[in-house]
């Protein structure tokens, strides 16, 4: 049963069951999904390749078991183990534990990071976004993952990112007596593929391929270049029991609203 | 001893100049009944350090404000605080970006009397490369470099809680306290609005001093105004009001601040303030939110 697939899921599901393939391996860390889809990724993960997990109920406490993202009207009852304020979850960012699954505006070829802001300068930005938020902080102090719902050179920009928001594989940038391999970036899931950054010198490099995309459908939204092994294998399908958690974690399909068009996860 | 005041009495303490910490974290407990206290002054020339939601983005448009130190300034379920980002696009306002947690650091520093604090946070990014007033040091200790996070030391700090006494005992009974312990050590006068005043002995009983995070000694002064956090929310009284962040989001585009204002800031007061947003009832009544 645990390693037959589906044959129909959607995008979303696919993205979910790829994404929490990052956790895996991680332990006992506070996993943070930035987002619907992330979210969803780490409580899958929590309930099937990595139970030993830790995640928070997205205000104030970690729990013992996630939270479903839909379908519910109140935080009475949940599973707390923990009190977890702000300032409670910046002890554990500094302490290293905690692996967060972000979707930037921009990340560049070194996996540097922008949500603050587009073109312009810093006294007068042409996009003013979110700020830098805990970027800085998490990208020195811990894992980070990369989510990104819409695969474009909007996203992988060719350039350095207009606001270098986290640190990455920059030896431009890197702070004195740290080496690249200090800096901690996992996994890229897309919604074409699946991508690390263990290419030659950190370079992003190709894992998988989702179902019925092509490595030069990467290479096109791409703004720089992406190692490509000689053999890609295709992104795995979700499993029935993954199928199963995902749709006890969202009751009220939420998952299907995260994409444009809820496309579907096999696209031959 | 009686720290009791009016919001007008409380907010005159506020100088054109001033560095003033506000407490809460985006759209959540805001101290927005003193922010529209503020807005009702001739106050201008502010430096605002704020987990910043509408607070930033209403004094911004108002004219009232000449630097803000921020991480983030955004309503949550509206991600771009719509006045903050005007601001920002024309080139209003001078700003100092930090990280969340470098911000906290700063406001410990300031709390504990340290000109700074080391850390890794910043390093690598443009928060140190855009930012003149972040230094980067050795340490006496490694070979590494760390970024000295500077004390943000604050003029005043506003902040809204749940409960008060008239010395200054304040009470937050909802899940998180966000930073509002630090902006009150980190500022040389707190004001604190809150829903509830209480008699003292009400914080005998059972664990409640137990939700008071700190001393009264960090507390100047007490202002009751129930509902105070609108349209914020003050969990678990009430939630924040979405359709009112809706009609002040889309206020930008639709006569600008001068319309939200002349809506709903036309009174002289916060009663007539409540009476614009639908009454006490009803902002007590506003669902909490669901993470």
């Amino acid at each position: 049963m645990m390693n037959q697939t589906v044959q129909d899921y959607s995008l979303a599901e696919l993205m979910i069951a790829a994404a929490a393939d990052a956790f895996r391996g991680d332990g006992e860390v506070l996993a943070t999904g930035i987002g619907l889809l992330p979210r969803l990724a780490a409580s899958l993960a929590m309930k099937t390749c990595n139970p030993d997990m830790m995640m928070t109920d997205s205000e104030a406490y970690l729990l013992s078991e996630p939270n479903p993202v839909s379908g519910r009207k109140s935080h009475a009852g949940q599973a707390q183990e923990t009190w977890m304020g702000f300032s409670r979850i910046f002890d554990n960012v500094w302490s290293g534990k905690r692996h967060a699954m972000v979707g930037p505006s921009q990340i560049d070829r070194y996996g540097q990071t922008n949500i603050s802001a587009l073109g312009g300068t810093y006294q007068q930005p042409k996009v003013q976004m979110l700020g830098a938020r805990g970027f800085p902080g998490n990208s020195i102090s811990h894992a980070n993952s990369f989510f990104v719902p819409a695969h474009s050179k909007r996203v992988f920009v060719e350039d350095e990112c207009d606001v270098v928001c986290s640190v990455g594989y920059n030896p431009q940038r890197l702070p004195r007596g740290y080496t690249l391999d200090d800096i901690d970036i996992r996994l890229v899931i897309t919604d074409l593929c699946v991508m690390d950054w263990n290419g030659p010198q950190h370079m992003l490099q190709l894992i998988s391929l989702h179902p019925g995309i092509s490595v030069e459908q990467v290479l096109d939204n791409t703004g720089f270049e992406v190692q490509v092994p000689a053999q890609v294998p295709t992104t795995a399908a979700p499993t029935p029991l993954q199928m199963e958690i995902i749709g006890q974690m969202d009751p009220l399909n939420l998952r299907a609203r995260q994409l444009k068009d809820n496309p579907p996860g096999d696209r031959r | 001893m009686n720290k009791v005041q009016s919001a007008q009495e409380a907010v005159s303490q506020i100088k054109s100049g001033m560095t003033i910490g506000i407490g809460g974290w985006g759209p959540r407990r805001k101290p927005m009944a003193l922010i529209r206290e503020l807005l009702r002054s001739d106050v201008q020339d502010l430096t605002l350090v704020s987990y910043g939601g509408a607070d930033v983005g209403m004094l911004c448009a108002a004219g009232k404000v000449r630097k803000v130190v921020y991480a983030f300034v955004s309503l949550d379920f509206i991600p771009l605080e719509p006045y903050f980002r005007l601001a920002r696009q024309q080139g209003d306002i001078e700003v100092m970006e930090l990280d969340e947690g470098l911000m906290l650091l700063g406001l410990r520093a300031a709390a504990w009397r340290l000109p700074y604090i080391p850390t890794a946070i910043g390093l690598g990014t443009d928060v140190i490369r855009h930012c003149p007033d972040l230094k980067v040091i050795d340490s006496p200790y490694d070979d590494k470099e760390w970024l000295a996070m500077p004390a943000l030391n604050l003029d005043v700090s506003l902040l809204h809680v749940d409960r008060a006494d008239a010395r200054g005992v304040c009470q937050i009974k909802g899940p998180d306290l966000y930073m509002d312990d630090w902006f009150a050590r980190a500022a040389n006068s707190t004001l604190v609005s809150c829903e509830e005043l209480v008699e003292t002995d009400y914080f005998h009983a059972g664990d409640e001093a137990r939700y008071v995070f700190w001393e009264r000694a960090q507390t100047q002064a007490v202002v009751p105004i129930a509902g105070g956090a609108h349209p914020s929310s003050c969990n678990p009284e009430y939630g924040f009001d979405v359709n009112h962040f809706k009609a002040y989001a889309a206020s930008v585009k639709e006569g600008g601040f001068d319309a939200y204002r002349s809506r709903f800031l036309s009174g002289t007061d916060e009663q007539d303030y409540q009476q614009a947003v639908g009454g006490l009832e009803a902002i007590q009544a506003l669902p909490l939110p669901v993470y």
